[in-house]
């Protein structure tokens, strides 16, 4: 089994995620693919690439699904990661020390020279986040991009992971959620942002921003509902008139 | 962040350099051209990303763009030329040098070109050089040439051109920063995709509104603030219900509508008469309104003229009408009432008229101003800019339906009344639009313009201004082979691709010998009637035994089901390995705020003996000896390819395909002197040149005269005269009294009543042409697809990433609808429409119109291409839609058939499908049906790897 940090770092880095705007692109899902495929977890295996059941080591995935019924209906586009949790049991139950968390940021990562590919952690992790790399036989799972963040080679803007620096709709974030004054703490505070199965207590780092409120038939209220047909006066398009008498 | 702290002790390089090479370029994975950075480590690409410097995609990039790795290391890539030995569709081909292959189409092409040029179609697909495709062809002298708007967007750019001088997506865009209510129609997962993402990320952040007009609730639609789940082919109607009540409120722009727009050009009424619904024109031609301060008709664009907006009024004999007028009297009328129009869009009439509400409270209570003086073309001077912040979007969901054109034209008119065009908060130009149709070319291609072993002494596409401009015969037959700007599809502005290979085995309107393909899967997911087009290109003459359509050229650059069709093959190269240009004779990348172009430089050389299609085309034209592409002693003109051509080549004196960095220093933008070094200080600016409008500029640019001066300075146009948005567009009713039996041009006898009834020069509602087709009601359910995000606009599925998030598609069905005919989620049904059956997965969903089903598009795969195992889900699981869609309308009386599209633009009506479905046998559950024929793999293909580990000689290197 292994150890968590003995105190949990101040220094929290993670995600958050905009279910108001992700639009289910899949662009964070490809570039984390090519990012990484060559990256610290290098490579990121894909089995039958071209044949009949293919599937791969991938580590951040969206998955789509419609909520509600009718007017209520929503569909929705969940982009879906390790949340790097406080107090993960994936690393916990890890039998040799490969999975571990950070003592500095919080990051929690595999030291694939450690990792047998028993499987513990994924069965451990309740969001289904830890990925098994069938054609290397260890566990991969979501770095936060470690060898993007802090990387002296890559200009300052791209100091971010590659989900976030790609993203088109502008849904992912990254900063320190141990830092309340930082940018994504704010963000986090201003919309409501939660944690993702808070009741499973492992306390994940990433967190979600609802969806705004809808502003339709169901939420019409304080808006102008109909538009008041114009003045007769002056017959018809009487009102042309005086709107050009203006001009 | 601060520097990585390792005090885990474990060995880990925070700062590992990402490879020793970057090279930008553009991305070609879509049609959205993006600009990428592509980081390569010995030679192999290890990364690539957006360019965060560049216009399009400010540094993001979609899942496309980031599985740009996989498709340039696919196995489906082709390596060599090919040439056809086994029937056409069995995959048997051997493989022959390039010499032979350019040997070979040179003396096809050349026979052809010294007996008939048209006996060449030559048709690209999503092909981003159509400068240059487009101008071989005319040089080729057949005037059988177009690429595929005709099946995806003519609609939206002819409606758009027509209207207002410039189109959504292509020739616009929403202004995201200032906008406050923002209205998407029929667009799905597509163009512009990353703009449109960066956008609706912005305007939700800012609080604008977002509704989303979709008969589908995915992708943008889920993000919406209002989802109008409407019936497909319905918008139209839905528009001019907000139109209705805008009018009825007095809500529009009157100032706008009267300057700006031709709302108070005076109209001729005079029933019966060849006049009859043209403008009242001065003895100079120039339209006349009716001075409401002197009482007298006077010049429309005078700034004197005080435009009367409604009346009717006695001019001399006859009697003329403003146009506000005629359009008021049109969309007042109950009939496009909102409790009216519910009944057939499937939307009630308290939303259309609280959406109505909306767009008038954010374009009148919540101007934007700019605190910008600028003066219009007609000597106004305006202190500031004042803008009324609603914008609109459509695609793909308007332009597919054989409504589309005229839907668009909607649009737009809701665009004009509520004067927000083009201004800020509004949607706005990319030069070098707007464009009025008089500053564009007009088509080219008529009797007297085709000789053997000449040119074309124009482009083939351009905009008729009437009748006199079609492309037909005296007795009123098409002259080219898709029947573009025929009676059939007079503003086919496009082409009509789809068309061509039905005609071309009908020998409609003649035969053809050769059919040149470039990046276009006509034998499958490009085609409408996917099984009987593959019948159409392997069909032979009983007589002869020869191929119906003789020849079959094709480039493709990736083993796709048309290469199974063709006889010659010639291999194109990755877009990561050649040349390119997104000119501005083409399709550049321009934004709202100023001109843009880019090129592609090949950043790694292909290992595979493949050429680029332009440099083959280039060297082609110099073997066949085509002028433009010799010089005067018989020699090739450009040979360095294309790349000497992207640099050379002139289309008038100093203009050429790039407009940055020209002169002989390279100082100059738009026009200017050849500059030897133009590429190379492409290459130092990251592949693009950005120009920038004048501030005085930027806005209302059709009108605005420092911008007209602009645009003639650097070339977009040939003079300053302002582009006056037409709500009422004569060029249709030029049309509707040939068809009345007015002028020298008439229609030949039966299509006079088609073309009267579609050629109203205000926008119309009609329901799609399918839902008019005798027995439509065992058809009940309307049935759309679209590609999804990670696939739009992007050739090859194949791809090893992209395929795991889609390679299996089902058809979404209504849970209500399928509730009544218990019908479940996971049942397999059998779908029909008139055309065909086609067994298939269903999805219940609720997020859909409750008459449409829908799925994913080009999902589907013939086994064995693309160097798929033939058990491949997309082979077995995977269905296209296209089998069901017919591409020819039924008969008629005398037993013609229309090609199923728009008739006014010829656009394809994907769109406009009818199915009905039935539970399919349990024994019939597991796999979609029909399935095609397996093709075999060539054996210049490897085979594909069981396992991809792409990445672990970065590792192992890093290690080292």
């Amino acid at each position: 089994m292994t150890s968590l940090p003995k105190q949990p770092s101040a220094r929290k880095l993670g995600l958050v995620i905009d279910l108001d705007t992700c639009v289910g692109c899949h662009a964070c899902v490809v570039n984390c693919k090519e990012w990484n495929t060559g990256g610290y977890p290098a490579p990121l295996t894909d089995q039958n690439p071209y044949g009949k059941d293919v599937s791969g080591a991938w580590l951040n995935r969206v998955h789509t699904f419609e909520a509600g019924e009718g007017a209520d209906g929503r569909t929705v586009h969940f982009p879906k990661s390790c949340l790097h949790c406080e107090e993960p049991l994936c690393v916990s139950v890890c039998p040799t020390g490969a999975s571990y968390k950070r003592n500095d940021d919080g990051i929690v990562l595999v030291d694939e020279d450690r990792c047998m590919g028993c499987g513990l952690c994924a069965w451990a992790c309740p969001y289904g986040a830890r990925e098994m790399d069938m054609g290397v036989g260890v566990m991969k799972k979501c770095t936060l991009c470690i060898d993007r963040i802090y990387n002296e080679n890559l200009d300052e803007a791209d100091r971010v992971p590659a989900c976030v620096s790609t993203c088109p709709a502008s849904a992912r974030h990254f900063g320190d959620l141990g830092d309340p004054g930082s940018a994504v703490s704010q963000l986090v505070a201003e919309r409501g942002g939660y944690d993702l199965m808070p009741e499973q207590g492992y306390k994940p780092t990433n967190k979600y921003l609802p969806p705004r409120p809808r502003r339709d038939a169901t939420t019409a209220g304080s808006r102008p509902e109909r538009l008041d047909e114009a003045r007769p006066e002056g017959g018809f398009l009487g009102w042309v008139d005086r709107l050009l008498s203006a001009v | 962040m601060g520097k990585g702290d390792n005090s885990d002790g474990r060995d880990l390089d925070t700062s590992p350099t990402v490879g020793d090479e970057v090279k930008t370029t553009t991305c070609y994975m879509c049609a959205c051209r993006c600009g990428i950075k592509v980081h390569l480590r010995d030679g192999k690409i290890r990364y690539i990303q957006g360019n965060r410097d560049h216009p399009v995609n400010k540094g993001v990039l979609c899942a496309k763009g980031s599985a740009g790795i996989m498709q340039h290391y696919s196995p489906a890539r082709l390596t060599k030329p090919l040439r056809r030995v086994g029937e056409r569709g069995s995959g048997e081909f051997e493989e022959i040098e390039w010499d032979e292959a350019l040997g070979l189409a040179t003396d096809w092409l050349k026979a052809i070109r010294e007996r008939d040029p048209r006996e060449l179609a030559f048709f690209t697909g999503r092909d981003q050089s159509q400068s240059l495709t487009g101008w071989w062809g005319q040089q080729f002298g057949t005037p059988n040439y177009a690429a595929h708007g005709g099946f995806c967007s003519v609609n939206m750019a002819a409606a758009g051109i027509y209207t207002m001088g410039g189109a959504f997506w292509e020739f616009g865009e929403p202004d995201w920063e200032r906008t406050e209510y923002f209205m998407m129609f029929g667009v799905a997962e597509d163009h512009d995709s990353n703009p449109i993402k960066m956008g609706l990320g912005r305007i939700k952040a800012r609080g604008a509104k977002f509704v989303s007009v979709n008969p589908v609730r995915t992708g943008y639609s889920a993000i919406a603030d209002e989802w109008v789940g409407l019936r497909p082919g319905t918008d139209g109607l839905f528009v001019m219900g907000l139109i209705h009540e805008l009018l009825k409120a007095g809500k529009v722009d009157a100032a706008y509508l009267s300057r700006y727009t031709n709302a108070g050009w005076l109209v001729i009424r005079n029933p019966g008469g060849a006049d009859d619904g043209l403008f009242l024109r001065g003895d100079d031609g120039a339209p006349m309104a009716w001075d409401r301060a002197r009482q007298h008709a006077a010049p429309a664009l005078d700034p004197e003229t005080k435009p009367a907006l409604k009346g009717q009024y006695d001019i001399g004999d006859r009697t003329a009408v403003p146009v506000f007028q005629i359009l008021a009297e049109r969309y007042l009328d109950d009939r496009y009432a909102p409790d009216t129009v519910a009944g057939q869009t499937g939307i009630d009439g308290a939303t259309v008229r609280r959406i109505a509400a909306e767009l008038a409270e954010a374009a009148f209570e919540r101007e934007v101003v700019i605190e910008q003086p600028w003066t219009d073309a007609f000597g106004r001077k305006h202190d500031r800019m004042i803008g009324r912040p609603v914008s609109m979007h459509a695609m793909r969901g308007i332009s597919a339906h054989s409504n589309g054109f005229h839907t668009c034209r909607s649009i737009h008119l809701l665009q004009l009344l509520l004067g927000s065009v083009d201004c800020p908060g509004g949607f706005r130009f990319k030069p070098p639009y707007p464009k009025s149709i008089e500053a564009l070319p007009k088509p080219t291609g008529r009797a007297k313009d085709v000789h053997p072993n000449m040119p074309l002494p124009g482009p083939h596409l351009g905009f008729p201004r009437g009748p006199e401009d079609l492309l037909v015969g005296e007795d009123g037959t098409p002259r080219r082979i898709d029947k573009a700007f025929s009676w059939d599809a007079p503003l086919a502005v496009h082409g009509m691709m789809h068309a061509v290979i039905t005609n071309a085995w009908k020998g409609d309107p003649y035969p053809i010998d050769t059919l040149f393909m470039y990046m276009a899967n006509m034998s499958w997911n490009s085609a409408m009637n996917t099984a009987e087009t593959a019948r159409m290109l392997t069909d032979r003459d009983p007589d002869t035994g020869e191929y119906r359509i003789p020849r079959i050229i094709y480039s493709d650059a990736y083993y796709s089901e048309m290469v199974g069709y063709a006889d010659l093959i010639l291999p194109d190269t990755t877009y990561l390995e050649r040349w390119d240009c997104m000119s501005m004779l083409d399709r550049p990348i321009s934004h709202a705020d100023g001109p843009a172009d880019s090129i592609r430089q090949p950043v790694v050389a292909p290992d595979r003996d493949v050429r680029p299609f332009q440099d083959v085309l280039i060297d082609l034209g110099a073997r066949l000896g085509l002028p433009g592409l010799t010089g005067e002693d018989g020699t090739a003109k450009y040979p360095g390819g294309y790349r000497d051509y992207l640099v050379n080549h002139e289309r008038k004196p100093g203009l050429g395909p790039l407009a940055g960095w020209r002169g002989a220093d390279g100082t100059e933008s738009g026009k200017g002197a050849v500059n030897p070094d133009q590429i190379d200080a492409y290459i130092a600016n990251g592949c693009f040149w950005k120009g920038r409008i004048p501030e005085e500029a930027r806005f209302f640019k059709n009108v605005n005269r420092a911008y007209l001066d602009y645009a003639v300075g650097m070339g977009f146009l040939d003079e300053a005269t302002p582009i006056v948005a037409q709500l009422y567009c004569e060029p249709l009713q030029k049309f509707r009294l040939a068809a009345r039996g007015h002028g020298d041009y008439q229609p030949p006898e039966r299509h006079r009543a088609r073309v009267e009834a579609h050629f109203d020069p205000l926008p119309i509602w009609y329901p799609p042409f399918e839902d008019a087709v005798e027995g439509v009601d065992a058809y009940p359910l309307h049935a759309l697809t679209q590609r999804p995000m990670a696939m739009y606009h992007s050739w090859g599925s194949q791809n090893a990433w992209l395929r795991q998030l889609h390679s299996r598609n089902v058809l979404f069905v209504p849970r209500a609808w399928a509730a009544d005919k218990e019908i479940e989620d996971g049942d397999w049904v059998w779908v029909s429409s008139r055309n065909g059956r086609i067994k298939v997965k269903v999805k219940l969903s609720e997020g859909v119109n409750g008459d449409t089903v829908w799925t994913w598009n080009a999902m589907g795969k013939r086994a064995g291409a693309w160097n798929l195992s033939p058990d491949a889900p997309e082979a077995r699981q995977a269905f296209l839609l296209n089998n069901l869609i017919d591409d020819l309308l039924p008969e008629r009386e005398g037993g013609y058939r229309y090609s199923n599209s728009d008739p006014v633009t010829g656009q394809a009506a994907w769109y406009d499908l009818r199915v009905s479905i039935e539970k399919a046998a349990a024994e019939e559950a597991g796999e979609i049906a029909p399935q095609a024929a397996p093709v075999k793999r060539p054996r210049s293909l490897p085979p594909a790897p069981d396992e991809s580990r792409y990445g672990e000689t970065f590792r192992a290197r890093r290690r080292a």
